[in-house]
């Protein structure tokens, strides 16, 4: 039964980062952006959470407004920096986003300090699941879990069957050629990173109240994102599904099994997936 | 022209050295640390640039080599007595050239992106085996009671404990560096390196074995960076897993950027111009409050480098060299 309880939050951590994965993933295979600045968004929105959870008295209202934000935070982004970066080798990607991070955690300790901070868990959703006399489930892991899998199956619903989900799969594939047969690529792009960002923003949103919200929380999550992605295949939504749960998995039983390994665990597979398949699970060209 | 704007940089970099030389004359110790740390940042820097500079390899877990011959020297010095630098120093160089040989064979089978995101991962693995096991003694790391010695027999006359004997110790390896970098690069191994940036398809056309030379140089660059991890821990006596850290393999980055890349003595100047901006965006008269979120500034200019000066501090300062040198050409 303990057993069940890990493996359960595996997989829910695993979903929590397939909606990292899965903006970072679009924004790599779409655009050909290496943003770092990806787990940056995931505290930005736990801080968000965090602050207007605050100000609003309720996360339900939180969530909506803080999707909104960096949405807004993420469209800017894109029409002043990242624009610049599209024809540029990876290099100038990798260094811009960096100084972004130092940005964005600097902002964070001068607006918000650099104490450990808790979000309440809505009312509705804070109670568990007995699963034997002693042994019990919280039900907002279960909500997080659940809200993930429906926002997987939306993402994949649109990207197969809808002409914006045309447009992305046309991008991915073959850049000039989109453009070419009249697509808005400049402004795909910028919807993608804007996306994207909101995508990384609400998961930290959701996972501010069981992960609490503290200085430096998006840079160790960034690399096992990367690290997911890589697993998958850049530019795959469902190589991203399919090395999240993996990662997520393996990190929470790591975690229990072999508290001093399970920092290497993710990277060991990551390594081991690479030596069998060097362009991850699903290559996506 | 040419010739006379590479006789210009020569010069250049010979007064530099003198410079350099003459300085713990006039420096004060604080400023002499300063200086010592910022030339094995040099040579950090330098290292890099041999696969990123020459053979265009974007490496993000560069730092892995530097904190792991650092790791080696303090893991294998004797707890109370100082180890001797000829037995520790070709130790660790030896163990971060066969770790860069393991991470190298395994990440060169990968480009692009998925070669940013391997060598990060490896140097991530690095960092946790460090930071979470008893092997590295967490996050407080090691602390070296005795600096490594030089002695030989009763002969010693150089003390790495002394910050004028360091100081000079320091600038010789960073010149040999340099010397050994521009050798390497002038033979027929750093030639096949050049045009494996310039069309690796072409050079495996004409039947070069691209793996090997890339192996061979992201080696090479391994052990240099350990060299400069290695002397970080003689001047600071200490390691913590800070240094195996994916931040500071972006920082190393950042500085070789900032200098200029493909050029080595680019990245000497990128440690001087980081390192300093850094301490100026620390210095609390100027800065006042944001002195303490020198990060905050620090973000800001890195962003502006990577926009407007993509080619580095070596390339503006060539440019504007090489105006003046113009003018006799047109009369």
């Amino acid at each position: 039964m303990e057993y069940l309880i890990q493996i359960l939050n595996g997989v829910q951590y695993g979903l929590l980062l397939f909606l990292l994965a899965s903006g970072l993933t679009l924004i790599f295979g779409i655009m050909g952006i290496i943003n770092l600045a990806h787990g940056s968004f995931y505290m930005v929105g736990a801080y968000l959470a965090y602050w207007l959870a605050q100000q609003t008295g309720s996360l339900w209202l939180a969530l909506p407004l803080g999707i909104l934000i960096s949405i807004v935070i993420g469209l800017i982004l894109e029409w002043t920096l990242i624009r610049h970066l599209y024809r540029r080798d990876h290099l100038y990607q990798v260094l811009l986003t960096f100084g972004l991070i130092l940005i964005f955690e600097e902002l964070r300790s001068l607006l918000f300090g650099n104490d450990v901070h808790g979000v309440p868990i809505p009312a509705v959703l804070n109670f568990s699941i007995p699963l034997t006399e002693t042994l019990a489930y919280p039900v907002y892991r279960l909500f997080i879990s659940a809200v993930c899998l429906v926002i997987a199956a939306v993402l994949y619903l649109v990207i197969r069957k809808t002409r914006i989900g045309m447009m992305i799969r046309a991008g991915n594939s073959n850049r000039e050629m989109a453009q070419v047969l009249g697509v808005n690529v400049p402004l795909l792009y910028t919807l993608v990173f804007a996306f994207g960002m909101a995508l990384a923003a609400f998961a930290g949103m959701i996972a501010a109240p069981i992960s609490s919200v503290f200085p430096g929380m998006g840079h160790q999550i960034l690399i096992i994102c990367f690290v997911v992605v890589v697993i998958g295949g850049i530019g795959s939504i469902k190589g991203a599904m399919v090395a999240a749960l993996l990662i997520g998995v393996t990190d929470t039983l790591g975690k229990v099994l072999l508290p001093e390994y399970s920092g290497m665990a993710v990277y060991l597979v990551m390594a081991a997936v690479l030596i069998w398949r060097p362009r991850g699970l699903f290559p996506a060209t | 022209m040419i010739q006379s704007s590479a006789g210009i940089t020569r010069v250049l970099l010979i007064a530099g050295a003198v410079c350099l030389a003459l300085f713990p004359l006039a420096g004060s110790a604080f400023y002499l640390g300063l200086v010592t740390k910022i030339m094995i940042m040099a040579i950090f820097a330098m290292s890099l640039d041999l696969i990123l500079g020459y053979a265009g390899l974007v490496s993000l877990g560069h730092s892995a080599y530097f904190g792991f011959a650092a790791y080696m020297l303090a893991l294998t010095a004797p707890k109370y007595q100082a180890a001797s630098v000829w037995v520790s120093l070709p130790l660790s160089l030896l163990a971060t050239g066969v770790l860069a040989l393991l991470i190298g064979a395994l990440v060169l089978r990968t480009s692009g992106i998925y070669f940013i995101m391997v060598t990060l991962a490896f140097a991530q693995m690095l960092y946790y085996l460090f930071h979470d096991t008893k092997l590295g003694r967490g996050s407080d790391g090691i602390y070296l009671h005795e600096r490594p010695s030089l002695a030989v027999g009763d002969f010693n006359p150089i003390s790495l404990s002394d910050h004028n004997h360091l100081y000079y110790l320091v600038l010789a390896l960073m010149l040999a560096v340099y010397l050994l970098l521009r050798t390497v690069l002038a033979s027929p191994f750093g030639r096949v390196l050049v045009a494996i940036k310039a069309n690796e398809a072409r050079v495996r056309a004409l039947g070069f074995q691209v793996f090997a030379y890339k192996l061979g140089a992201f080696v090479l660059a391994g052990m240099l960076a350990g060299l400069a991890g290695y002397l970080s821990t003689c001047q600071f006596g200490f390691v913590n897993p800070e240094i195996l850290s994916w931040q500071y393999s972006g920082v190393v980055l950042m500085t070789l950027l900032l200098g200029g890349m493909g050029r080595l003595y680019g990245a000497v100047i990128g440690a001087f111009a980081y390192v300093l901006v850094q301490e100026l965006f620390s210095y609390e008269a100027l800065f006042g409050v944001y002195a303490k979120h020198w990060q905050l500034s620090m973000g800001c200019f890195i962003v502006l480098v990577v926009l407007l000066l993509p080619g580095g501090l070596a390339e503006l300062l060539e440019r504007l060299g090489a105006k003046p040198a113009a003018e006799p050409d047109d009369g």
